[in-house]
């Protein structure tokens, strides 16, 4: 059903790719981060739900087919559908129907829920087509009440002591979710940088409730940021643009920060255990409900995923994606940084 | 063990000192006297006897777990610490929302009902004992008691940011609270409150003097004015110590303000013949038939707790001595250079009837004009010294770091090019990135690794680096990986020798990375005959 190209998964059957890495004729895309979602193709097929963030990743030029979540669409007699796959907003799976035979190709995902998004469905499939970005079993997440608990409480103290809160997470989705997460909370005035609050506002145009922002660069000169809680990219870590803020504590939420190295490493003062990707337990269970007998693993762990999984009776293949080793990747500046929770 | 949890994620989130000094100090105050003790023994570094080997806890949260031993390395290759590998991979523990908060258990109730018992356990009993452990603790908690257990505990403080923290914590001085955290002292509630009295009387006698310090030379030597107005002495690479004799006992202080009496046994012998009310400054140096040992010696002594009669006899010490600041209980600091100088060689005259020359004067470099001053400082590694030290003859001896009449000038070191050819990924905050190196020299058309280095760059230099390394592996072994000889470094290093323990025939002393040399091809860079040309040029 599907192959493995230069330019990524296709179906030869319905001439068509997934997330292809370079322009195709036509391309369909599971979600919006830059690794998944390329310029250059002449056509696109997405979910309706991620129409806007979409469009600001792609430009107004972007043809692009919109089909709300389990809508078939028929591509050459290969019936198509998108199903949620809870990772960001918009993300979707792909669904693969030929001749009696059901491909599933994830994307990335998550299962906890996320309030700015559609929850993961698990889908029955003959082939499922997996991440694995943390697929180790030392990466299992608390609860995320927890993990915003931890997150508030910083918040607090930091305001408490008149210092500014900097959170970094991903642009697009991580920094949604953290605002999401302190909604309802807020300790103090929350600010966002340009980059996040672009997308923030295509998140409250798609009906997210998100708190109050403002973009840093839109406030008054001698704005004084004391207790406020700023959303940042993590190309913002470490960088001249903190200066600004004066007594600051600083913080990066991700996955990652679940290994003490990573954290450490970073030189940040605190690591939120939040992640849009499945965990390792989650991982498991969903590949268990997709009742699939063969499954492609990519994305990150991908050799120990799928061995683990042969030792279980599965039929296993490894697929390796562009970006080779473990979690590198491209953050909103598309500079390579090294460990990056990338899409 | 919550607050005591707490205080580490503090601790360890933090490369500020002033806010590691905040935090212990915040938790000293709070803390019972019992719980501060503990404590106090473990942040300064003190291990319970008798503990679990790692590999066996790594085989019983396999088993909790189950997961399978490969994966379990995965994962190891991937956190890069054992005890935090399992702390992570055991299940997560669940707190159901109805559950009764459950009271706090202090910290000496962890450590003296589950901890210390362990030593004296079955294995079967420790098996039972470390897995109810497991399922009561959560998170870094879990983490925590692995390290404890394991006799692995370690927070990036020295024992003398502790004593500073229970300093601001008790109002005591620091010098009287390094006193009695240097001597005997047990952790419990007792020892703990002996530790922060404010009775100070027990602790003046032992104190030393603020170690006056000298800055790198930075000018011509011309500038310095006539060289008649100077001392020349070698710089020795050993370690600063102020040995004090008081109250008819032996004091020995490193500079780090660390007391390290019972290192130097045969210092303490020794200094039985000085008279009472004397203060050395000097150099502790591996020496033997009058002359310096490799350093590298003087580290396989400091690395061990227990000193026996081989290695003592292998590498015996002494201080090289260049200062005297106090005689008779009189502080001589601000007499003059040339008299304390005076005083210290009456001092140690009958040196040669003592047995085995434990105070040696550092001597002193004859130096008539600035080219014999260069031309001694370009013979210093002959001597196993890193360079000469030009003190003004009229100085005092000054508090701290000043500028203007101690510099220390030393040689250059070593340097050459060489390729990498085997990169694999760090420990603890380095554990997801390709930071160790291993170097290689040309030998013919052969590369022979010579030196490990794994400092010198950038965070930047180390993520560039690593990113190219995964994409230019020609082999791997484990988390070894064999890589295209392409990147060029400039390795300095301070010391060559012979080793035929060696592939390659030499061993280098504290090889760093000086520099990425993107500019040079593979094949400009050094061979072996150079490093060989090395040896012979400095034996």
């Amino acid at each position: 059903m599907l192959t493995v190209t230069q330019s990524g998964l296709y179906c030869p059957a319905a001439d068509f790719y997934i997330d292809p890495w370079s322009p195709v004729d036509r391309a369909v895309i599971t979600h919006a981060h830059g690794d998944h979602a390329r310029w250059g193709s002449r056509r696109y097929l997405a979910s309706r739900a991620g129409e806007r963030v979409l469009r600001t990743r792609l430009g107004p030029e972007a043809n692009i087919e919109l089909v709300d979540y389990g809508e078939p669409v028929n591509i050459n007699g290969v019936n198509v559908s998108l199903i949620p796959a809870g990772h960001i907003l918009g993300s979707a799976q792909v669904r693969i129907e030929h001749r009696g035979e059901v491909w599933v190709v994830s994307g990335d995902y998550k299962t906890e829920p996320d309030p700015t998004c559609a929850p993961f469905e698990a889908e029955r499939c003959h082939t499922f087509i997996t991440e694995s970005t943390f697929g180790l079993p030392i990466y299992t997440w608390r609860p995320q009440r927890e993990t915003f608990d931890e997150l508030l409480g910083w918040w607090r103290d930091n305001a408490a002591e008149g210092r500014a809160s900097v959170v970094c997470g991903y642009a697009l989705g991580k920094a949604q979710r953290i605002l999401a997460g302190v909604l309802g909370n807020e300790i103090g005035p929350v600010y966002t940088h340009g980059a996040v609050e672009r997308l923030t506002q295509d998140y409250r145009d798609a009906g997210v409730e998100l708190p109050a922002t403002t973009a840093v660069a839109a406030l008054p000169k001698g704005t004084r940021f004391a207790g406020s809680l700023i959303v940042a990219p993590p190309s913002a870590a470490g960088s001249t643009w903190l200066r600004r803020f004066g007594d600051h504590s600083t913080a990066f939420a991700s996955g990652w920060m679940r290994v003490r190295g990573a954290r450490r490493r970073r030189a940040l003062d605190r690591g939120f255990v939040l992640s849009d990707h499945v965990d390792w337990p989650s991982l498991m269970a969903t590949i268990d409900a997709t009742g699939a007998e063969c499954v492609w693993v990519t994305h990150g762990y991908r050799e120990p995923v799928a061995r683990y999984l042969e030792e279980r009776g599965l039929r296993t293949s490894t697929i390796a994606s562009q970006w080779e080793g473990e979690g590198e990747g491209e953050d909103d500046t598309g500079v390579a940084t090294g460990e990056e929770e990338t899409s | 063990m919550k607050s005591f949890a707490r205080l580490y994620a503090d601790l360890d989130a933090t490369t500020s000192t002033n806010r590691k000094v905040a935090a212990m100090s915040e938790y000293f105050t709070s803390a019972t006297p019992a719980d501060a003790a503990w404590a106090v023994y473990f942040l300064a570094g003190g291990r319970p006897k008798r503990l679990i080997p790692v590999r066996r806890l790594a085989a019983w949260a396999m088993e909790e777990s189950q997961v399978p031993e490969w994966l379990f390395e995965e994962s190891y290759h991937a956190v890069g610490d054992l005890a935090e590998t399992i702390a992570l991979v055991l299940p997560e523990r669940v707190i159901p929302d109805d559950a009764p908060p459950v009271g706090e258990v202090p910290l000496h109730e962890w450590v003296e009902r589950r901890i210390l018992p362990l030593g004296e356990m079955t294995e079967a009993e420790q098996r039972d004992a470390v897995l109810a452990a497991w399922r009561e603790l959560s998170g870094t908690e879990r983490y925590i008691w692995n390290k404890l257990i394991t006799g692995a505990f370690r927070v990036g403080v020295s024992e003398q940011l502790v004593v500073r923290a229970l300093s601001r914590a008790s109002g005591v001085e620091e010098g009287v609270i390094a006193h009695r955290i240097g001597g005997h002292w047990v952790p419990t509630a007792e020892g703990f409150a002996a530790l922060v009295a404010s009775d100070a009387a027990d602790a003046d006698e032992s104190r030393p003097y603020p170690f006056y310090l000298a800055y790198a030379l930075e000018e011509e030597l011309p500038a310095l004015g006539e060289p008649t107005e100077w001392q020349a002495e070698w710089k020795w690479d050993g370690i600063r110590a102020q040995v004090i004799r008081r109250g008819g006992r032996t004091y020995i202080w490193s500079r780090g303000g660390e007391l390290v009496t019972d290192r130097f046994p045969e210092l303490v012998a020794a200094a039985e013949k000085l008279p009472d009310g004397t203060a050395l400054d000097g150099e502790i140096m591996p020496w033997m038939k009058g002359t310096a040992l490799p350093f590298a010696q003087l580290q396989r002594r400091i690395g061990r707790k227990k000193l026996g009669p081989k290695i003592l006899a292998e590498v015996p010490v002494a201080l090289v001595t260049y200062d005297l600041l106090e005689l008779a209980g009189r502080d001589l600091r601000n007499e003059p250079l040339v008299e304390r100088r005076r005083l210290l060689d009456t001092l140690l005259a009958d040196v040669s009837t003592w047995p085995d020359q434990t105070f040696i004067p550092s001597p002193i470099v004859h130096v008539a004009s600035w080219d014999d001053a260069v031309a001694a400082q370009a013979s210093s590694r002959e001597r196993r010294a890193e360079g000469l030290m030009l003190k003004r003859r009229d100085s005092v001896y000054g508090v701290g770091r000043r500028k203007g009449s101690w510099w220390k000038w030393k040689v250059q070191p070593f340097s050459v090019d060489a390729v990498m050819i085997y990169a694999q990924p760090g420990h603890g905050r380095r554990a997801l990135l390709h930071t160790d190196y291993t170097f290689a020299v040309r030998d013919g058309d052969a590369l022979v690794p010579f030196a490990k280095a794994y400092s010198g760059l950038t965070d930047a230099e180390i993520r560039t680096l690593d990113a190219w390394i995964r994409r230019h592996t020609l082999e791997k072994f484990g988390p070894v990986r064999h890589v295209e000889p392409v990147q060029v470094f400039e390795l300095a290093f301070e010391g060559i020798q012979r080793s035929p323990r060696h592939k390659s025939g030499v061993a280098v002393r504290f090889p760093r990375i000086a520099r990425w040399r993107t500019d040079k091809p593979v094949s400009e860079i050094d061979t072996i005959d150079t490093l060989r040309a090395l040896i012979r040029a400095h034996e």
